[in-house]
């Protein structure tokens, strides 16, 4: 067979299992995962939502940007959270970065050289929904004085909030603050109006 | 319980499952690749795509049709992406052509560098037909490549090294597949979406609003990892919480991106019919995960002590050790997923995960391209081992002569040519330093990181480096092209010239290439190549950045 024949028998030959390999891998397999995603794992498919008084409020996975001293705040966040698109600062050591971090310690109202350092760094996704035991610590009192709760109220409420590593050992310590922020809400709903 | 040790456990783990799941899938793939059965699935593939299973190719119509089926992909993926605003679920994405054909290239080739932003570059539709297809394929390809080298040195007569269709079929239905609805089914359960929600607005607790993403992920993100593809569905990738949840999905992932690199040198041990030769690639691939591993851990858990505790850029579920493991398994098997950002990493951190992907992607490698470029390497030992002894080299009783030496030191140029010459062109091209986000050593660091990461085929990004111009997108395409294909027709023209040679028999003078003492000059000579090839530019960019 001449070079040229073999060239364009085996690309036909590429552009049929290309077709071929795209119904089945583009539309079948996707579609199954689907399909026993819809029977197993219905919440998690659709994003882990959450919802205060039957409006969805977003979900228990991505972090919020939070206005307003009556709630916890996340960790800086290089799109504020806006979910259309993710990712993070891209910054390393330098004088940029100083200057940010001076910048959301000032915005946290904490000193950059004791402030947890989840408050004063942005995260990967730019979504983080977590911040340590330590940042949440650091802002019962504001968050109590706001809603004229019991300092230790709230303290409890942020560590029955508070959860361990995963399976003992895997991953930090950690507060879904969309989660604390709920139940701070359930809370304070009925005099809240 | 301390970082330290939630990290070295984590570690346990992951070497535990994978030294577990090795095993068995090290022998399926051994079967898979030699059954004189098709699978009746398989058999429809074949028929629909008139393709003859039993004949076998030479080397060289081997190439053939792999470049045939690459291009075709190329074209068919560029034709998608041009066309999504006009099919369904458009939902307002769109791309440049440069950005477009850059995507193509980037996902046929198993590098899955991203110019264009998850979110709003590609539409739902892309992203399932286009890029999980080739999340597929693309890794398929790299098996049958190794798989058809393997037999180069298995065989001992002839010309044919195995049917490329019958190869490719069978990856894609045997291996990545199962692995990939399991995997995608673990990931589900974990908290990865899958639904065809268009991303929806929502009203959040304190008023303000927030955009809820959609999409088929937990498909997409399964064969990602395991294929060591690395696109992400969304622009922060594995950092995305509706990508990787949790800490458990993250081990997961770096398992799944792992196993099938860390499984192939069993298989090679079956095929040739020595497992000792398997253990020893296999001794090597582990030997240089880990020292990459500890590097790149070390960098970052050292750089954690200061008061932002290394956490610009990384997820608080994870923290720092799990974010080093995920980068140095990332950059070492030609994955690129990130879960954390490279370009905010320590310079020692973000430098290791350089050199990472700079040592061959052998590390282990990418599916099958690790196996071949562990081969490769291989090859040039003995080679070295033979001149140093005055012996003729020998790998697996065949002889390393001039045609099979010129062939392998040929393809291990290829990606430190690509990487040096782009990266110094783009350090003095206007064009390129007005997208450095940084200047000094840093912004070397970030150029040299991109053009390494093409030519390497791994399509991690130190991503403050905006790539999205016709200059960069298609230099970088280039590389990737070139970086993929030059070394894989010469290691099937290797292939070619192997399988022809009848095996010599083991004498006093042959040298062994299962014993630790090979193994130790198999590391040093990976070691010493990258070491010296890069280390200039390496001492001007992150070793400078760490001194200073």
């Amino acid at each position: 067979m001449s070079p040229v024949n073999t060239v364009l028998k085996q690309s036909v030959a590429g552009l049929r299992a290309m077709l071929v390999l795209t119904v089945l891998l583009g539309l079948l397999y996707p579609a199954v995962v689907w399909g026993v995603g819809q029977v197993v794992a219905r919440d998690q498919s659709a994003g882990s939502l959450v919802s205060l008084g039957g409006r969805v409020v977003g979900s228990s996975l991505l972090g919020q940007q939070w206005r307003g001293d009556e709630w916890f705040h996340g960790r800086p966040s290089a799109s504020d959270y806006a979910g259309d698109t993710s990712g993070g600062t891209n910054l390393g050591a330098g004088p940029e970065l100083d200057t940010a971090v001076a910048e959301r310690a000032r915005a946290a109202g904490l000193e950059p050289r004791t402030a947890p350092a989840d408050a004063l760094t942005a995260s990967g996704s730019g979504l983080d929904p977590h911040v340590s035991p330590a940042y949440a610590a650091a802002q019962v009192e504001r968050v109590a004085a706001a809603r004229g709760l019991d300092v230790s109220r709230v303290r409890s409420l942020v560590t029955a909030h508070t959860q361990g590593r995963e399976a003992g050992f895997l991953g930090q310590p950690r507060v879904d603050v969309l989660e604390l922020n709920l139940a701070l809400a359930r809370l304070t709903a009925p005099s809240a109006g | 319980m301390s970082d330290t040790v939630s990290g070295l456990l984590t570690i346990a783990v992951l070497v535990a499952a994978l030294a577990a799941a090795h095993v068995p899938l090290g022998s399926w793939m051994a079967r898979v690749f030699t059954d004189a059965r098709h699978w009746r699935v398989e058999r429809l593939v074949y028929r629909l795509c008139r393709i003859d299973p039993a004949s076998e190719q030479r080397w060289s119509t081997y190439a053939v049709a792999v470049l045939g089926f690459s291009v075709v992909g190329i074209v068919l993926l560029v034709a998608l992406i041009a066309l999504q605003g006009v099919l369904p679920l458009a939902r307002g994405a769109s791309m440049n052509l440069d950005t477009a054909l850059n995507t193509a290239v980037s996902f046929v080739t198993n590098t899955n560098w991203q110019s264009y932003v998850g979110e709003s570059g590609a539409s739902p539709l892309v992203q399932t037909l286009g890029l999980t297809v080739q999340n597929f394929v693309s890794p398929a390809v790299g098996l049958a490549v190794a798989v058809a080298l393997v037999r180069g040195l298995a065989r001992s007569s002839g010309a044919q090294i195995g049917n490329f269709w019958v190869d490719l079929v069978r990856g894609t239905v045997r291996v990545l597949l199962p692995l990939a609805v399991a995997g995608a089914v673990v990931l589900l359960l974990g908290g990865v979406i899958q639904n065809l929600t268009s991303p929806t607005s929502v009203t959040t607790l304190s008023g303000g609003s927030q955009v809820v993403q959609g999409g088929l992920v937990a498909s997409q993100e399964a064969i990602k990892e395991l294929g060591t593809n690395g696109g992400g569905y969304f622009n922060a990738n594995s950092a995305h919480p509706f990508e990787n949840p949790t800490a458990v999905t993250n081990l997961i992932e770096i398992f799944l991106l792992l196993v099938i690199p860390f499984s192939l040198p069993r298989t090679y041990g079956i095929l040739v019919g020595d497992r000792r030769q398997g253990w020893t690639v296999l001794a090597f691939m582990a030997t240089l995960w880990g020292l990459m591993v500890a590097a790149v851990t070390w960098a970052e858990v050292s750089a954690a002590s200061g008061p932002l505790g290394g956490l610009e850029g990384k997820e608080l579920r994870f923290g720092v050790w799990p974010s080093a493991l995920f980068a140095a398994s990332t950059t070492g098997t030609s994955t690129g997923a990130v879960n954390s950002m490279h370009e905010s990493f320590s310079p020692l951190g973000g430098g290791g995960v350089l050199f990472s992907m700079l040592l061959g992607e052998v590390s282990p490698g990418g599916v099958g391209s690790g196996l071949y470029g562990a081969l490769l390497l291989a090859v040039l030992t003995v080679f070295i081992a033979g001149l140093m002894v005055g012996r003729t080299p020998e790998l697996l009783g065949k002889q390393v002569g001039r045609r099979e030496i010129t062939l392998t030191a040929l393809a291990l140029l290829v990606m430190p040519a690509l990487v040096l010459v782009f990266t110094g062109i783009g350090m003095v091209a206007p064009l390129v330093s007005s997208q450095m986000s940084a200047s000094g050593p840093h912004g070397l660091t970030e150029v040299m990181y991109a053009y390494a990461s093409a030519a390497n085929n791994n399509g991690s990004a130190f991503a403050g480096f905006s790539a999205d111009s016709p200059y960069t997108n298609l230099t970088l395409a280039l590389c990737m092209f070139l970086g993929r294909f030059v070394p894989i027709v010469l290691v099937l023209a290797l292939a070619g010239s192997l399988v022809a040679q009848r095996r010599r028999p083991v004498n006093a003078g042959t040298l062994p290439t299962h014993t630790p003492t090979f193994a130790g000059l198999f590391v040093g000579v990976a070691v010493v190549v990258t070491g010296l090839t890069f280390f200039p530019a390496l001492a001007l960019g992150p070793l400078a950045e760490a001194l200073s």
